[in-house]
């Protein structure tokens, strides 16, 4: 369906784990906006684990037709001009799951998203991981890793940065980090507020959880 | 009074008094509704489908058509083991009334036993879908499981989700808008000249007369024809191939097979369809704009319903393009309701909707699916020949 060498999305046990840790920070029966939701695979997570009324939107047509061919009510769209067309406070909790840098304006996105929803779950990779740091330094090279596996020129991935750098962001916006859970080598870390520079050092992939 | 007759092409619901009040304030007394049924209604009474169709069909989507022996226009679609699987679901298609596939409209005869001609009141999408609910209450359908139909059949759907809402579960509009364009309401002026150019319309009452604007309707339907298709799909199929010669003639015959075709077209039409009712239903298109009716915000119309909707459309067709079905979404979306949206690769233009279109099947066998288990309907028997 979506073709793995260019989609924003990652590799798919990468995915896997992030799309557990989301809907872990889902409420039970809540209304859910799933921005860039791909081909439906956290959607039907949530319908089936948390029970929601989810909603999606997705760029690419392929995603779209296969979420609603698994029943989903997805809508094809762009976050980066669409999200206007979303009424205040339509749903209870609005996801960005890898989707944020693959938009061409994440800070006009998050304020979209802070208004659409009041609990808000953002999954990034992470730039700021030792590995990626080490490549860049060593090799001289765009880093390729499992979470950002297309070559520079193929990639979706256009507003990468570091869990640090959307700390800031979020502060800027107003926006607090409620929960922190970070992968590092296939293991979950949990932690409360602002994550540290060792969390930005070591984690691969990173899920917050925002409020207002 | 009310009568029942099985007529050789599919039911008559003929009501005597049937006092039908038109947006254009008259009323119908005499009301008869052509319509046909495949599956059976559940005991529940929620298993039913409506089927509405566009600007030149019939009550006849599925199997044969019984006058002409042609396969319904969606038979593709609609039938056992099809999308729209009538071994699960009760499907209704009726003939719009305006129509002339059986249901009332401008040929049908008035009080006084000659057809109505331009005496027969100017209708509306809104007078065809109150129709629509009239047959549903003497069938007993108290609401549908899904309303469904592309282009002028769409406009129905929307129009059933904005006034009818409450008896509307999903909804799945096709190649349609909330509205009629400037330009489409400019091609069907075109038509309808035509239509009103040639003498044998006498003043429409030609079948009084017995004639019939052959020409004039044979000219609106290849005007209208190549609406429905794309430059692509033209370029592909015909380009500046040559008909039944190896030179230009240098004169007006149909050198070019495009030509050929298009005649074609319009010839075969003027045997299946009335050039009244191809007035009065190209008008009620005209007429359509969601939206106005509800104050100017297309999002109120939706204000009230719950229903579900599926919309789509067809990256070739600029009679009714994308950019339409966006502002329908957009909509929705403002007013909360559940929607998808799928926009499928084709070039065919219009027309893809009534064709062979895969990823359409796909899309809606998966909502209905979904649906189904939503309003609590049993899905299919797993066979070992579910695709991918």
């Amino acid at each position: 369906m979506i073709d793995p060498r260019t989609s924003a999305k990652g590799n798919l046990n990468e995915k896997r784990i992030d799309l557990m840790l989301i809907a872990s920070l889902v409420e039970r029966g809540t209304r859910v906006l799933d921005i860039g939701c791909g081909n439906g695979e956290l959607m039907e997570l949530l319908v089936a684990e948390r029970d929601v009324d989810a909603r999606g939107l997705e760029l690419s047509q392929q995603g779209v037709n296969a979420c609603v061919s698994r029943g989903l009510a997805v809508v094809q769209g762009n976050a980066d001009t669409d999200l206007s067309y979303y009424p205040d406070q339509g749903f209870d909790t609005v996801i960005l799951s890898q989707t944020l840098q693959a938009t061409r304006r994440p800070k006009e996105v998050l304020q979209e998203m802070s208004r659409i929803g009041s609990k808000f779950i953002v999954s990034i990779p992470n730039f700021g991981h030792w590995r990626i740091r080490l490549a860049l330094a060593l090799r001289g090279r765009m880093p390729e890793t499992q979470a950002l596996s297309a070559t520079w020129y193929e990639t979706a991935n256009i507003h990468l940065c570091s869990m640090l750098d959307l700390t800031d962001l979020c502060d800027e916006l107003s926006l607090s980090v409620k929960t922190c859970l970070t992968v590092t080598n296939g293991k979950v870390h949990h932690s409360t507020g602002r994550p540290s520079a060792w969390q930005n050092l070591m984690a691969e992939l990173v899920v917050f959880e925002l409020t207002r | 009074m009310v009568g029942h007759e099985n007529s050789a092409d599919g039911e008559r619901l003929v009501l005597e008094n049937a006092q039908l009040t038109l947006d254009n304030g008259s009323v119908l007394d005499t009301l008869t509704l052509a319509y046909r049924t495949y599956g059976t209604l559940n005991d529940d009474k929620s298993n039913a489908i409506l089927i509405c169709h566009a600007l030149t069909g019939d009550h006849h989507p599925s199997g044969a058509n019984p006058l002409t022996g042609r396969a319904g226009w969606w038979d593709n679609m609609v039938g056992p083991g099809k999308p729209i699987d009538t071994n699960r679901y009760f499907v209704v298609c009726q003939n719009v009334i305006g129509g002339c596939a059986g249901s009332t409209g401008p040929s049908s005869q008035s009080a006084d036993g000659t057809p109505y001609g331009l005496d027969f009141p100017v209708i509306t999408i809104g007078d065809m879908v109150r129709a629509q609910n009239v047959l549903l209450d003497r069938l007993k359908i108290p609401d549908l499981f899904c309303v469904i139909g592309g282009s002028m059949g769409g406009m129905q759907v929307l129009q059933w989700a904005a006034a009818h809402g409450e008896r509307v579960f999903s909804a799945i509009p096709i190649a349609t808008a909330a509205r009629h364009s400037s330009q489409n309401i400019a091609f069907h002026e075109v038509g309808r000249q035509a239509i009103l150019a040639d003498p044998d319309w006498r003043g429409g009452n030609y079948a009084a007369e017995n004639t019939a604007p052959r020409k004039g309707l044979a000219v609106a339907r290849m005007a209208a024809h190549i609406t429905y298709l794309s430059e692509a799909a033209l370029q592909r199929k015909f380009g500046r191939t040559l008909q039944d010669r190896d030179r230009l003639s240098y004169g007006f015959e149909a050198d070019f097979q495009i030509e050929s075709y298009l005649r074609h077209q319009g010839i075969s039409f003027v045997d299946r369809f009335d050039a009244n009712s191809y007035l009065y239903i190209t008008r009620a298109m005209d007429y359509f704009d969601l939206a106005d009716d509800f104050g100017g915000t297309l999002a109120d119309a939706f204000a009230n319903t719950s229903a579900r909707f599926c919309v789509v459309s067809f990256t070739s067709d600029w009679l009714f393009p994308t950019s339409e079905s966006i502002s329908l979404v957009r909509a929705l979306n403002a007013a909360g309701a559940n929607v998808s949206f799928v926009e499928i690769e084709s070039d065919k233009g219009h027309d893809a909707f009534l064709l062979d279109e895969p990823e359409m099947e796909q899309t809606i066998i998966g909502f209905l699916n979904a649906a189904a288990v939503a309003r609590g309907l049993p899905l299919p028997e797993v066979s070992g020949a579910h695709d991918d």
